[in-house]
């Protein structure tokens, strides 16, 4: 898999919270790839291990409680498990950077906007304060706000306004991977539509990858190249768009797809996956979707299956595509 | 369908809020009515004035003017012990099912409580038994009857919120956001439980919310808001088909498709939605309306009648 | 309906869940705290000491009974903590002194809770004019010093035990005022107050059924704290001699009239000193442990 042209490595990642109520085990054994210029669309439900595998990558993990028990991530050559304190300082913001859900807790409420972007050059370019200031405005035009409103405060903006200045600041140094953790959720339709667009401009303009953390998989048809599906932290299926939407291949992806109600086919009933997530605590020893599958065999609950190659982008993790075979 | 009284009518509801800045027109003039045991969806984006006026048909909140008929009463004009009494008729399920549920009360307590406040049942034994009917009626397991908020998944609880709106058995229940904080799966699950609901004990809604998604699954009737006004009011397949105000458009031309067949290219809306403080006496959207034109600027357009059921304000869209 | 019936009928079959009363899962909460429980150990022993003061020690006898012959002594096995200027055994002196020291920190604290808790609470609930009045004159209060604002009621009233405890507990009323305020409007806005509104509660019931018990864990926290800062005052204006009279024997007096014999018998100040210290610092831990363990929202 080790082909020059992928950005983003993660192999096997495990990720442990050790909690006075138990061990949660967030992310499991999970792996995936982003090859340099594509955006992967990483979708689940609450509670599914996206946000704690985005944190991974940039080594954000709360710690305590918080511990990558294995695997290996690596970030455009380098093994970022093994890079130091001072590496992996120099690397967020200029090599990956992430953009969170709620915009109005990811702007320091007594700084102007504008300064906010330029101490991103500050830090990483070793430019003056006039240069740095310059280049903020010069970001802030381009997320579509007048340069001149460098100078306000985040409380004068509205949210849509709050989100284009967090991927100006994340934009800044020119990253090669972007990690979005569900952008657009705190946000009106009419405004995420906007922003969708916006970062859909920006990545192409700048030939970025980008790692796209939504439960909307609207949001994912609209700005992603490839999806890995994730349940109870591991990834069930992996493809392309068209595999994904068109040749739908885990019992949950088709859930997920019977839970949407669609704007198109209107007055009848949404089919829901019944029951509940298990609980990360106490994992089922075999699939972990087994308790809520339709198609669930005895063989489900005995063993993890592995994942299967149904062809060179799709992948699926489920016994019942192992017999198909 | 035959002419029947409908179960609500609001006529010209208005809410101002002072602030320092000026008066704030939350919701101002709205009118729409409802057939029993039927849905209308209100829907619109943040700042609209759609919870406002959920609230304000409750009597949560005190309306400044209009008139809100339920079952051919004017509730407004109702004294304090007589709206508390309407309160069993007229019910509402909250968006957030964190904040809804008092954190210190047992689930069994929070649904018992609009029976002790009503002092409709007999002993606490009967109590229970109504409990545990209500909790089996939503979906839940009789085992949690005894448990704290905190101790329950989202979607738990925003069953809890239901069972305590449908213990007092009401007629009519509004609800405000109901499955915007849960996920896919659990929202599907909610969604269906009230559908079934709804059709066993004959509920009517009122259905707020921001995902128009969501509302063509369940409304009948569609009332677009924007800036505190109903700007488009349809049949939902009507609304959809052929929607017509260019807000409407815009909105439904916003929601990302999860499909790959139906895709068209998004054209957002520009700029952002404007202050309702003090608003100008023209179309509220004309600043952000891709097809503004003089006429816009001539005054407040009104809800104009396009045959059928389909109602639209906007100069732009005669017959 | 399939999907929710068929969890309906799963939950039958399972066990009804006990009730689980909230004081359980706050004191499992507070007994992983170890600081928390210290403070608690220290506290309640002290509670002890001071129900059964005349048990340990008499006090007629032994803790205001004055003997010269044996004045400042070092601790020993006749007196534990040794004797004080006027020879009286400073052991049974703090024993009844804990006695003191508890009673007008809890009385004050109540009286400031009682007076505080309904000033705030009114202000919080109804807002408005009634808020503005009562908030500005508690700010009047709150810029006086706490001991300065002590010294002028007791000057005022004269010196007694009762004075002293309503001079405290008024100079801490205007905390509670705000701390009840600021809590009933957090909660007066969270939507189960609405809820409640919705299915026809009258205002009483919203209050004492809604409001109240969702504003107590700051309530019992700062009333801890306040414990700690009434026992502080009480030692301090005895030390000015404006608290409890001798021969009483009061913590902080114990300090005031030991401090001339410091170079000969240090124990005589060290000895109370410490008790001060540890008490305090006790009732901080509690109070602090028991604000980790009452919300139930940090609980996971």
């Amino acid at each position: 898999m080790n082909n020059h042209n992928t950005l983003l490595d993660i192999q096997n990642l495990s990720v442990e919270f050790r909690t006075d109520d138990g061990v949660v085990k967030a992310v499991n054994d999970m792996s995936l790839q982003i090859e340099r210029g594509k955006t992967l669309g990483l979708v689940g439900e609450t509670g599914a291990g996206k946000t704690t595998t985005a944190l991974s990558i940039l080594r954000l993990i709360p710690d305590p409680p918080g511990v990558i028990t294995g695997g290996s991530i690596t970030l455009d050559g380098e093994d970022i498990l093994a890079a130091s304190k001072h590496q992996l300082e120099k690397m967020r913001g200029s090599l990956v950077s992430m953009i969170f859900q709620d915009p109005m807790t990811s702007l320091n409420p007594v700084l102007p906007v504008g300064e906010q972007i330029a101490e991103v050059y500050i830090l990483h370019e070793r430019i003056n304060k006039q240069e740095a200031a310059k280049k903020a405005g010069e970001m802030l035009e381009l997320v579509g706000i007048p340069a001149s409103r460098g100078r306000d405060y985040p409380h004068q903006f509205s949210g849509g306004m709050k989100q284009r200045v967090v991927i100006a600041m994340a934009l800044a140094c020119n990253p090669k991977l972007l990690i979005a953790d569900e952008p657009t959720t705190a946000l009106d339709v009419t405004i995420q539509a906007q922003v969708l667009k916006l970062m859909k401009e920006l990545k192409s303009k700048y030939d970025m990858s980008m790692l796209m953390i939504t439960h909307d998989l609207g949001i994912v048809a609209e700005v992603c190249d490839e999806v890995s599906v994730m349940y109870a932290g591991r990834v069930v299926e992996h493809g392309t768009l068209e595999d994904i939407y068109e040749h739908t291949a885990h019992p949950y992806t088709e859930g997920l797809f019977h839970s949407i109600p669609n704007i198109d086919a209107r007055a009848h009933r949404l089919i829901p996956i019944p029951g509940l997530m298990p609980d990360p605590t106490d994992l089922p020893p075999g699939c972990p979707f087994a308790p809520r599958c339709s198609y669930a065999v005895e063989e489900c609950s005995k063993a993890l299956p592995t994942r299967i190659q149904l062809s060179d982008t799709h992948s699926v993790s489920c016994i019942l595509r192992q017999k198909e075979e | 369908m035959a002419e029947e009284h409908p179960i609500l009518e609001v006529r010209n509801l208005k809410k101002y809020f002072k602030t320092p800045k000026g008066m704030l027109h939350a919701v101002d003039d709205v009118s729409f009515s409802i057939q029993r045991g039927k849905t209308l969806g209100i829907v619109g984006e943040s700042g609209c004035g759609k919870s406002t006026t959920g609230r304000t048909i409750l009597r949560l909140l005190e309306p400044t003017s209009g008139e809100v008929l339920f079952e051919g009463r004017d509730i407004l004009g109702l004294s304090k012990d007589e709206m508390r009494q309407m309160r069993q008729k007229m019910q509402i399920i909250f968006q957030d099912p964190y904040s809804s549920l008092n954190p210190r009360m047992t689930i069994s307590d929070i649904i018992a409580e609009p029976l002790r406040l009503h002092k409709l049942c007999s002993g606490s034994a009967d109590c229970e038994k109504r409990v545990e009917r209500i909790m089996e009626t939503v979906g839940l397991a009789e085992r949690l009857i005894n448990s704290y908020p905190h101790e329950l998944d989202g979607g738990r609880r925003q069953r809890v919120g239901i069972a305590r709106a449908l213990v007092l058995q009401p007629s009519f229940i509004v609800c405000d956001e109901p499955v915007s904080a849960l996920d896919v799966s659990i929202q599907a699950q909610i969604l269906n439980l009230m559908q079934d609901l709804q059709e066993q004990l004959h509920l009517t809604y009122i259905f707020i919310t921001h995902n128009l998604s969501v509302v063509n699954h369940l409304a009948d009737e569609i009332a677009v808001m924007y800036l505190g006004q109903v700007v488009e009011k349809a049949p939902a397949v009507e609304l959809f088909e052929h929607p017509q105000h260019p807000y409407t458009k815009a909105l439904l031309s916003a929601i990302p498709v999860p499909s790959l067949k139906k895709r068209t290219e998004m054209q957002p809306l520009t700029g952002e939605i404007s202050s309702p403080i003090n608003p100008p006496q023209t179309c509220r959207f004309a600043p952000r309306c891709p097809y503004a034109c003089d006429r816009c600027a001539e005054g407040v357009p009104e809800l104009r009648h396009l045959g059928g059921e389909h109602y639209v304000a906007c100069c732009l869209c005669q017959q | 309906m399939k999907d929710s019936t068929a969890a309906a009928t799963m939950g039958k079959e399972q066990s009804k869940k006990r009730k689980r009363s909230q004081m359980t899962e706050i004191w499992r909460r507070m007994r992983r705290n170890r600081l928390a429980m210290f403070g608690l150990v220290i506290v309640s022993i002290l509670i002890i000491v001071a129900i059964f003061a005349n048990q340990i020690a008499d006090y007629n006898t032994v803790a205001i009974k004055q003997n010269v012959v044996e004045r400042l002594q070092g601790p020993s096995a006749e007196h534990w903590a040794g004797t004080d200027e006027f020879g009286r055994d400073i052991f049974a002196r703090l024993v009844h002194g804990a006695r003191i020291s508890l009673l007008v920190g809890v009385v004050a604290v109540c009286i400031a809770l009682v007076t505080g808790g309904i000033l705030g609470a009114i202000a919080g609930y109804f807002g408005g004019t009634v808020d503005n009045v009562i908030m500005r004159i508690m700010d009047i209060f709150l810029s006086i010093p706490i001991l300065l604002l002590a010294i002028m009621i007791v000057a005022a009233l004269g010196s007694s035990m009762l004075n002293l405890m309503i001079a405290i507990g008024l100079a801490s009323m205007p905390t509670f005022a705000r701390i009840v305020r600021a809590s009933v409007l957090s909660v007066k806005d969270q939507e189960f107050v609405e809820a409640a509104r919705a299915i026809g509660a009258k205002n009483n019931h919203i209050i004492l059924r809604h409001i109240m018990p969702n504003c107590l864990s700051p309530i019992i926290v700062q009333a801890t704290l306040r414990v700690a800062t009434a026992i502080l005052s009480t030692a301090s204006l005895s030390f000015i001699s404006l608290g409890i009279q001798a021969p009483a024997p009061e913590w902080g007096a114990m300090l005031a009239s030991g401090r001339a014999y410091i170079r000969d018998a240090p124990h005589i100040v060290i000895i109370p000193g410490l008790l001060i210290m540890i008490t305090i610092l006790s009732l901080n831990l509690l109070g602090d442990g028991l604000r980790d363990a009452l919300d139930p929202k940090l609980k996971r």
